[in-house]
């Protein structure tokens, strides 16, 4: 009889370290390339062309900051760091504040056409950039604004619009109608009432789409590239880790730090923001 | 110079649009109602919306429209000429025949490994660690991505050191390997990006998928167990039907962001050797062969891939604001 009990059991133990052992090595090979990555960003010049990143843990323990100094004050990266945080700053306010307006307008008001143009608003959230740029870009040119910032901010500002709408949209819609009705028949004007009440309250879903909006925006190539027209003074981390693949090609003194000078804010907000994070991935697929 | 403009639009934006609506609100207010009914005032709240949306969205989608019917300058209508060549031209067919490959192999890919590590991660007592591992690579650039892999693909001859980790490990696993050049072979190229794309997005597609397999009820899975299924049968006839609508989503998803992809494309081999995608052909034919009439069809092809889901989007919408639009 115990032995009967105990054979079941022993298989149990058998599978979960089986999968223990499955998902550790997963897990290893996903964090082998960044950390790679980062061990040759801290390995001298010399040392890098010459031998593996791994070989780096053998005495004798040579490591420098080299590489971020040089890659910082000479290849442009501190300037493009800068220009990064003027591109994404704005480039997440902008459509924040203006997506709640607009989610509040559609979630509160009742107005002639709510409907239909809120089915554009939804219809676009899928619509590639692609599909924009050429118009867009002569626009620009016309108006003499490529290669500025307000340039990228107007269209980060656009481009975020049509989710940033749909997911603060939900969630000002949720709020009790009882909260708002009180607030209006004590004689609340809709500013005094969407300052003072729905914005404190929709705080979660501001923060989990302002974390979204934000690292869309530094992660973003596309865009800054095509608008800012590679101008090297404007050109944010992104696009200066590109042209410098383009021109150094294995220059990866150079690219290991420069790659992680780019990643180093992100992984900052994520790991301090997680759960918000994951909150707005969930809101942002998980439709209804 | 350039924090002064930061530090301006952080403060002057949130500002003047506080100060845009307090400012309309008195004229509002006396021509008409106060409370939901709300007369002229949503349209107020609205319009910066409507401007953007139109002006960077609605309008060039419509332009855009129309130019794949015009020569490369946009002036002269030349009919289905840009789009017969996107379909004959051999170059543009080898365009097709990668953002298909993508298409399959990495929705596939992303989806498999994603539910598998959703399943895995939750029969085990470090799932937070597990989980936060997977997702990095979603918190970085494709730029970085793209840095990382061109890094681990480094190629040196046979004989040398290899300092690229694939060539590292592949030599000494397989006894007589030849290293290989990953991302300059024809044959190698292309499912080295698209293995890219998928370390990037696994973490995605598991963070929803792990959410929805949490959803299931496990007295379901328990019922089952009792009456004597092995686990491979619970995950195929219990697991799998229940987790259905969640794996169609994040599939959805994928293959929306997929048919754009650029970054990777253009960083790590920027189109070399047949590796090209649409979206990075349609950059070529605008800024090296200033082609607007080409890269517009392009740009409309993907609209074509993608309006499906746009459809399927707005009616969802629809049939759900209709069962909840009476509660409301």
């Amino acid at each position: 009889m115990a032995a009967r009990d105990k054979r079941p059991s022993a298989r149990r133990l058998a599978s979960r370290a089986a999968i223990n052992l499955i998902l550790g090595a997963i897990c290893v090979a996903w964090l082998v390339p960044t950390a790679g990555l980062l061990v040759s960003s801290l390995r001298p010049r010399e040392l890098i062309a010459l031998s593996g990143w791994w070989e780096a843990f053998r005495a004798p323990l040579r490591l420098t900051l080299d590489n971020y100094v040089n890659v910082l004050s000479r290849a442009n990266m501190g300037a493009s760091f800068v220009n990064s945080l003027v591109v994404a700053v704005p480039g997440t306010l902008i459509p924040m504040a203006i997506a709640a307006y607009a989610a509040y307008a559609f979630a509160w008001m009742d107005f002639k056409g709510k409907e239909w143009l809120y089915l554009v608003v939804v219809g676009l959230i899928a619509v590639p950039i692609q599909l924009t740029l050429i118009p867009v870009l002569r626009m620009f040119n016309a108006l003499g604004v490529t290669g500025s910032f307000l340039a990228v901010w107007l269209a980060h500002a656009a481009y975020g619009l049509p989710f940033s709408i749909y997911l603060l949209r939900n969630f000002i819609g949720q709020l009790p109608p009882s909260m708002l009705e009180s607030a209006f028949v004590d004689g609340a004007s809709h500013p005094t009432v969407f300052f003072r009440l729905v914005l404190p309250t929709s705080l979660p879903a501001i923060a989990s789409l302002g974390i979204f909006q934000f690292m869309w925006v530094w992660n973003d190539l596309l865009v800054s590239l095509i608008y800012l027209g590679g101008t090297p003074d404007v050109a944010p981390m992104t696009v200066t880790i590109a042209n410098m693949v383009n021109s150094y090609g294995g220059g990866w003194e150079y690219l290991t730090a420069a790659a992680f000078v780019s990643m180093a804010l992100p992984l900052v907000v994520f790991f301090s923001m997680q759960k918000y994070f994951i909150r707005g991935v969930l809101a942002g697929s998980v439709k209804e | 110079m350039r924090l002064v403009s930061l530090l301006a639009a952080v403060a002057l934006v949130p500002a003047s649009l506080a100060a845009y609506v307090y400012a309309a609100e008195p004229i509002l207010a006396r021509s008409g109602r106060g409370g939901k009914r709300a007369g002229a005032r949503p349209w107020v709240w609205l319009a910066p919306t409507v401007a953007l949306l139109g002006l960077f969205l609605v309008y060039p989608i419509v332009e855009t429209a129309i130019l794949a019917f015009r020569d490369a300058r946009g002036q002269r209508f030349v009919g289905l000429e840009n789009f017969a060549r996107v379909f004959t031209d051999k170059a543009m067919l080898v365009v097709l025949r990668n953002n298909l490959a993508w298409l399959v192999f990495f929705t596939a890919g992303t989806l498999g490994l994603g539910l598998l590590i959703a399943l895995l991660s939750d029969r085990v007592r470090w799932e937070p660690l597990a989980k936060a591992s997977i997702f990095i690579p979603m918190a970085i650039s494709f730029v970085a991505a793209g840095v990382i892999w061109r890094f681990m693909f480094e190629f040196r001859p046979a004989g040398e050191a290899q300092v690229g980790t694939v060539n590292a490990i592949a030599s000494a696993l397989i006894p007589g390997f030849e290293p290989k050049a990953w991302l300059f072979d024809k044959a190698t190229n292309n499912p080295a990006l698209i293995m890219v794309g998928i370390w990037m997005w696994t973490g995605f597609a598991m963070v929803i998928l792990s959410a929805g397999l949490k959803g299931i009820p496990t007295e379901l899975i328990e019922a089952a167990r009792i009456d004597g299924a092995g686990e491979f049968q619970i995950f195929l006839r219990v697991i799998l039907p229940l987790a259905a609508p969640t794996i169609a989503v994040v599939a959805t998803t994928l293959m929306i962001n997929v048919l754009k992809v650029f970054d990777i494309v253009y960083v790590m081999t920027n189109g070399a050797l047949e590796t090209e995608v649409i979206a990075n052909r349609m950059y070529k034919e605008l800024f090296n062969f200033r082609h607007f009439g080409r890269a517009s069809a392009l740009a409309l092809l993907l609209l074509f891939a993608v309006a499906p889901v746009i459809v399927m989007n707005v009616k969802r919408y629809k049939e759900g604001s209709a069962r909840h639009g009476s509660a409301r």
